[in-house]
């Protein structure tokens, strides 16, 4: 039969020799192995104290920004939930009150804000959704919780502390912003 | 004579004080050289460089729940680990731990008993370890602890006869059964080894099977028995098995180095105590300082070969057994008798 292939071997069951019937030698090679990668330099990441560096876009935990005066900027359009392809984000709007122009920016805003962590998947369409610059997903980590429930993160987990500002500029590279110019585009698109 | 009873006593104690404490610190020396051997880091959460983790792992087995299986037969089911851990801490007694050490104004041997029968003793002991595992496996009434049982037996049964055949042919050219004198001997002239290169691989390769250990670890083999004759073993009572798997290391690395590396003996020993002008006491305590170096270097060598060897199949093992070692082992005592005939000291 002609080969499919050139690669083709043929097998042969050759006796062993009295040496590699004694299987010694070949101990003794695979104990200098195991041997020498004692002194090797091991692959392990300590992580809670030594942490991986992460891809300057990387997309990870949100977050809600606050404005320069610390008012919040979500106007609970919905356009993130919308956006979202794993429908992990719902929010319920409420009418700005006198006397709270230093909490929210604009008339409406949210009053309740989830995301179930455990449904994104974290691919940052709400983020290019978001007209208002509001939601941000940063280079921090999901932390682990021990109940379900628990990984759906409300305003207190994603707004951000006033005295704790989140730094989302390191994410906003070159591409990054190109990529988000064209959404001015993309919603327009016809179907 | 009342001194000589305190001394044994006080000799036990720390013996089995020290056999528990090696074999606790072996469990963690497993998981780091294992660790190394495969690039990681190994434990290093309790303590400095995860020191306290056979004190965490401990604990947890204390406070494991305890289960015992309904179908089992519940008082040979306690037995098992108990008559595993009570044999392995047996053999501890006969090994000569160090040469003479002068107490109270008498002079003591640093052996708690050196019988005239001394390899038999260990021999019987050694046999009886394999009961444990037997009795546990089979009182679990589980086909796999049953299958670990019989392959442990089996392998137990193989291994000695070779085992004993070298061993046969080192009592042949040391003249004795006292473990304190062969070790007494090692001192005037050379190390066992030398004269018995082919018995001592022997023994080494058997005794990895009689320890149950990589590359001979049939009755345990987790791939295939899903932990053999310890698979219904829960909380302490699997600890104990654990356990005694490590004090069957300590004291088999302490019987290889007794028998064929000199034990407490070193070369130039008697020079090194006149150049640093050493007590009595004090040069016992550096022979024995260095048998323990010895020892630790084997407990390190049966590591060693653990992560390197993958599993022998059942029918390899006991094709090596009866048909490779048993034949070498009796070749090895024919070619002493003929070296021993040669120089004259069979009469």
């Amino acid at each position: 039969m002609q080969p499919l292939t050139n690669r083709s071997k043929v097998v042969v069951k050759k006796e062993m020799t009295l040496l590699e019937k004694m299987y010694i030698p070949a101990i003794l090679n695979g104990m200098m192995i195991t041997f020498k990668h004692m002194f090797k330099k091991s692959a392990t990441i300590r992580y809670p104290e030594e942490k991986r560096e992460f891809s300057p876009i990387y997309r990870g935990q949100h977050v809600l920004k606050r404005d320069d005066n610390g008012a919040e900027r979500c106007t609970a359009c919905g356009l993130c939930a919308v956006s979202c392809p794993a429908e992990a984000i719902t929010m319920q709007a409420a009418e700005r009150k006198e006397g709270e122009e230093k909490l929210y920016r604009e008339e409406k805003y949210a009053a309740n804000y989830e995301i179930n962590m455990l449904r994104c998947i974290f691919c940052g369409l709400c983020e290019e959704a978001c007209p208002k610059e509001a939601i941000f997903l940063t280079d921090r980590i999901v932390p682990t919780e021990f109940e379900r429930n628990d990984f759906v993160f409300g305003k207190d987990k994603l707004v951000e502390k006033m005295d704790d500002r989140i730094d989302v500029t390191k994410r906003q590279t070159q591409d990054v912003l190109d990529f988000k110019q064209n959404k001015q585009y993309s919603h327009n698109k016809l179907k | 004579m009342e001194n000589y009873y305190i001394f044994k006593i006080i000799l036990v104690v720390a013996l089995f004080v020290v056999s528990l404490l090696v074999a606790m610190y072996s469990t963690y020396g497993e998981r780091k050289i294992s660790a190394l051997m495969q690039d990681r880091i190994g434990p290093n959460r309790a303590g400095p460089m995860g020191l306290l983790q056979p004190l965490a792992d401990g604990i947890k087995m204390f406070m494991k729940e305890e289960i015992i299986p309904n179908v089992s037969n519940k008082a040979l089911f306690i037995l098992g680990p108990c008559l595993a851990m009570t044999t392995a801490l047996m053999a501890g007694v006969l090994i000569p731990w160090g040469g003479k050490i002068e107490l109270w104004g008498e002079t003591f041997d640093l052996q708690v008993a050196d019988l005239n029968i001394g390899v038999l003793y260990i021999f019987g002991v050694t046999s009886l370890g394999v009961y444990g595992i037997m009795i546990g496996g089979w009182a679990s009434n589980n086909k796999y602890s049953l299958m670990g049982a019989i392959r442990a037996s089996a392998q137990m049964i193989s291994y000695e006869i070779a085992m004993g055949l070298a061993i046969i042919a080192l009592i042949m050219s040391t003249g004795t059964m006292s473990l304190g004198e062969i070790a007494a001997q090692q001192d005037a002239g050379l190390a066992n080894i030398v004269y018995q290169p082919l018995g001592f691989l022997i023994f080494l390769i058997c005794a990895f099977a009689e320890l149950n250990r990589a590359p001979f670890d049939m009755p345990e083999s987790e791939s295939e028995l899903i932990g053999g004759y310890h698979t219904e073993y829960s909380s302490m009572k699997l600890g104990l098995f654990l356990f005694a798997e490590y004090i069957n290391m300590f004291i088999s690395s302490a019987v290889i180095v007794t028998f064929y590396f000199g034990g407490y003996n070193y070369p130039f020993q008697h020079e090194v105590n006149e150049a640093l002008g050493l007590s009595t006491n004090l040069a016992t305590a550096l022979g024995t300082l260095i048998m323990f170096g010895k020892i630790f270097f084997f407990i390190f060598f049966f590591m060693w070969v653990r992560w390197t060897l993958p599993r022998f199949r059942y029918d390899q093992l006991m094709r090596l057994g009866w048909k490779s070692l048993i034949p070498i082992a009796i070749l090895n005592i024919l070619i002493t008798g003929v070296v021993m005939w040669m120089n004259g000291k069979l009469n």
